[in-house]
């Protein structure tokens, strides 16, 4: 299975690279994709300097330009594409499906995988995606089990990449306004998701409060862990209880899946992350490695070891991580 | 301008359902969108009935248009949507790309739903070749992105062919998870659910810890807390090319919604849109100017 690490900059890349993943991917600095923060991403110049980096390495880079481009910016879209394949990368990761029969047209030698966002969870979805644009690979929504992960795996028409660690969306990616309907950015118009921008603390006499665009997303007392405020993990009111309504802030990992996703056929794995550290990405590739090339040489023996989840504990977000939905009671 | 009925969201109970159908037989709707589109599990009415129930709205002068689930995970989801695309007689709207690929191996027609992502004439343009005639904006769009999007279609010689719809009114659905947040508030698996959804005629609120009715818990689909009501701004849809406004299904008070967003387009004169009287939740339209979805900018 080939390891799919992130990178938010030039840094991140070489820690990808030089801890073992087998790509890095990236995205440029602007809205053209699903993490345009403040600081964060590559201009051409460090993208060119990453790439050969990479190349000369034997390992890969891949682009996201995964958002959904709006009338007004159709052309940063195209500039992105066209980018992208003039840096000679080895893949786009692409959702909108304009962008695709873009890159389909203009590139078609250029590998085009379907990004997450594109939200593609079911065996015809893909095949869609196969027939009009000739993908090479989708990557997975963190929505599906395992037993459903083997079932698509079996019938799927292209390589399939499942996220293995990193922070969980809930929802089915791509197909989630919570951001805008509270923030006006959403990560399809805008690539952020519940942003900075929007994001309020308070020291109130009924404890901290963090807010985003106004609304409360959640209160702590002293000693509680204080995360930061996206719309789906705060603490809300039902029907008279207070509580993490949609989902607790957890990690997702999947390290002790990673037999049965490599007998399903899965061909990559994505840690999620390039708004995280240069530390983040270095630690997490080693572990990842490590546990890759041990289970490949033998998976009936393979156990996660200890020291592996340990140490991606350490960098987890939230105090735990959770098989997610690949773990069915999690459903 | 003509009004549509979005699909049910909710978990109703047969009666129920074939009672509010009844009703809308004489309500000026032009088209009636019916399907379970949120929840593979709630079955008031099985594929071959929702099939059955949309010939005899047919039957009655609606055009009936059948709507499919949002998310497919499951083999039995997979076949259920099958059933629906391939039901030999009826439009349907695909609510997934799984349901455009099974809509357009037949080289059927098709309304493409909001969760589609369209968010421009390049992807408009790409699934009116698979098929595509009508479409709903993503209810993130504004006005003026719409105006753009129309203004490019246009430009690709593809306007002539295409409907557009709005979502215009109801609570908006804003997400999708393989989690079930209805179960998850009963402290409830989502296999063994027990169906609760079947509580919650409108879903369940969830507010803020100060008290504001921010989002709706609706099964596996989350759901605006305020309630989208373009009916202030309905020239401005009318003005870009707008066919239809969705009207949402809400338990109570839907046919008199329908009523007076009918008069209202209709050109009657003098007639208040307030709708707060008929209405549980406070309304919103934000996102068709341009802003957070949650904020209300007409005053009516």
């Amino acid at each position: 299975m080939e390891l799919v690490c992130p990178a938010g900059n030039y840094p991140m890349l070489k820690a990808a690279v030089d801890n073992g993943a087998d790509a890095v991917y990236i995205g440029f600095k602007d809205d053209t994709n699903a993490r345009h923060f403040a600081g964060l991403n590559f201009n051409d110049g460090s993208a060119q300097k990453a790439v050969r980096y990479a190349h000369d390495r034997g390992r890969k880079v891949f682009v996201a330009i995964n958002t959904y481009p709006q009338p007004g910016g159709w052309q940063r879209w195209q500039r992105a594409v066209d980018g992208a394949a003039d840096l000679d990368v080895d893949a786009l990761i692409i959702a909108d499906i304009g962008v695709l029969a873009y890159a389909a047209e203009r590139h078609p030698q250029l590998s085009r995988h379907l990004s997450v966002q594109g939200s593609a969870t079911n065996v015809e979805a893909l095949c869609f995606y196969k027939e009009q644009f000739d993908i090479q690979r989708a990557v997975i929504p963190r929505v599906l089990s395992l037993s459903q992960v083997q079932q698509l795996a079996q019938k799927a028409p292209v390589e399939l990449e499942v996220f293995g660690f990193g922070s969980l969306c809930v929802m089915v990616e791509g197909r989630c306004l919570l951001s805008s309907y509270a923030t006006g950015e959403s990560p399809n118009t805008c690539g952020a998701c519940s942003p900075a921008s929007a994001v309020r603390w308070e020291e109130t006499d009924r404890g901290l409060e963090s807010r985003l665009n106004g609304v409360l997303i959640d209160r702590y007392q002293e000693g509680d862990p204080a995360g930061y405020p996206v719309v789906c993990k705060g603490r809300f009111n039902v029907a008279g209880s207070t509580y993490h309504a949609i989902e607790e802030p957890t990690s997702l990992n999947t390290l002790e899946l990673l037999p049965q996703l490599q007998q399903a056929g899965i061909v990559a794995i994505k840690i999620e992350g390039r708004q995280r550290s240069v530390a983040y990405v270095g630690k997490v590739a080693g572990v990842w490695r490590d546990a890759i090339d041990i289970c490949a040489a033998d998976p009936g023996r393979y156990v996660a070891q200890g020291r592996w989840m340990e140490t991606l504990a350490g960098v987890s977000e939230g105090a735990q991580t959770t098989l997610g939905a690949y773990h069915r009671p999690w459903q | 301008m003509q009004l549509s009925l979005g699909p049910i969201l909710y978990f109703w109970p047969r009666e129920t359902i074939e009672q509010f159908y009844q009703e809308m037989v004489a309500s000026p709707l032009e088209v009636v969108y019916l399907g379970e589109t949120v929840c593979h599990k709630r079955r008031s009415f099985k594929t071959v009935e929702w099939i059955e129930l949309a010939r005899q709205l047919t039957a009655s002068g609606k055009q009936v248009v059948l709507s499919t689930l949002a998310l497919i995970e499951a083999g039995s989801e997979l076949g259920g949507v099958k059933r629906l695309c391939r039901n030999g007689e009826l439009l349907v709207e695909a609510n997934d790309m799984g349901a455009v690929q099974l809509l357009s191996e037949q080289k059927l027609p098709f309304v493409g739903g909001a969760t589609l992502n369209i968010y421009n004439a390049y992807t408009l343009k790409h699934l009116m070749g698979a098929g595509l005639r009508r479409w709903v904006m993503p209810v993130e769009l504004s006005r003026d992105v719409l105006a753009d999007i129309l203004a490019d279609a246009h430009k690709l010689g593809i306007d002539g062919e295409l409907e557009t719809e709005v979502f215009s009114f109801g609570h908006m659905p804003l997400a999708y998870s393989a989690r079930c947040f209805t179960a998850r508030h009963h402290n409830l698996a989502k296999d063994d659910c027990q169906l609760k959804c079947i509580d919650y005629p409108e879903g369940l609120p969830m507010y803020s810890q100060d008290g504001e009715e921010f989002l709706t818990l609706n099964g596996i689909q989350t759901q605006s807390g305020r309630i989208q009501h373009l009916l202030p701004h309905w020239r401005s849809l009318a003005d870009l090319g707008v066919d239809f406004m969705r009207i949402s299904p809400q338990p109570r008070h839907t046919r008199e919604i329908v009523q007076l967003y009918h008069r209202v387009i209709d050109g009657e004169e003098g007639v208040d849109t307030e709708v707060n009287g008929m209405l549980t939740s406070p309304v919103c339209d934000g996102y068709w100017l341009g802003k957070p979805g949650m904020e209300i900018i007409a005053r009516v």
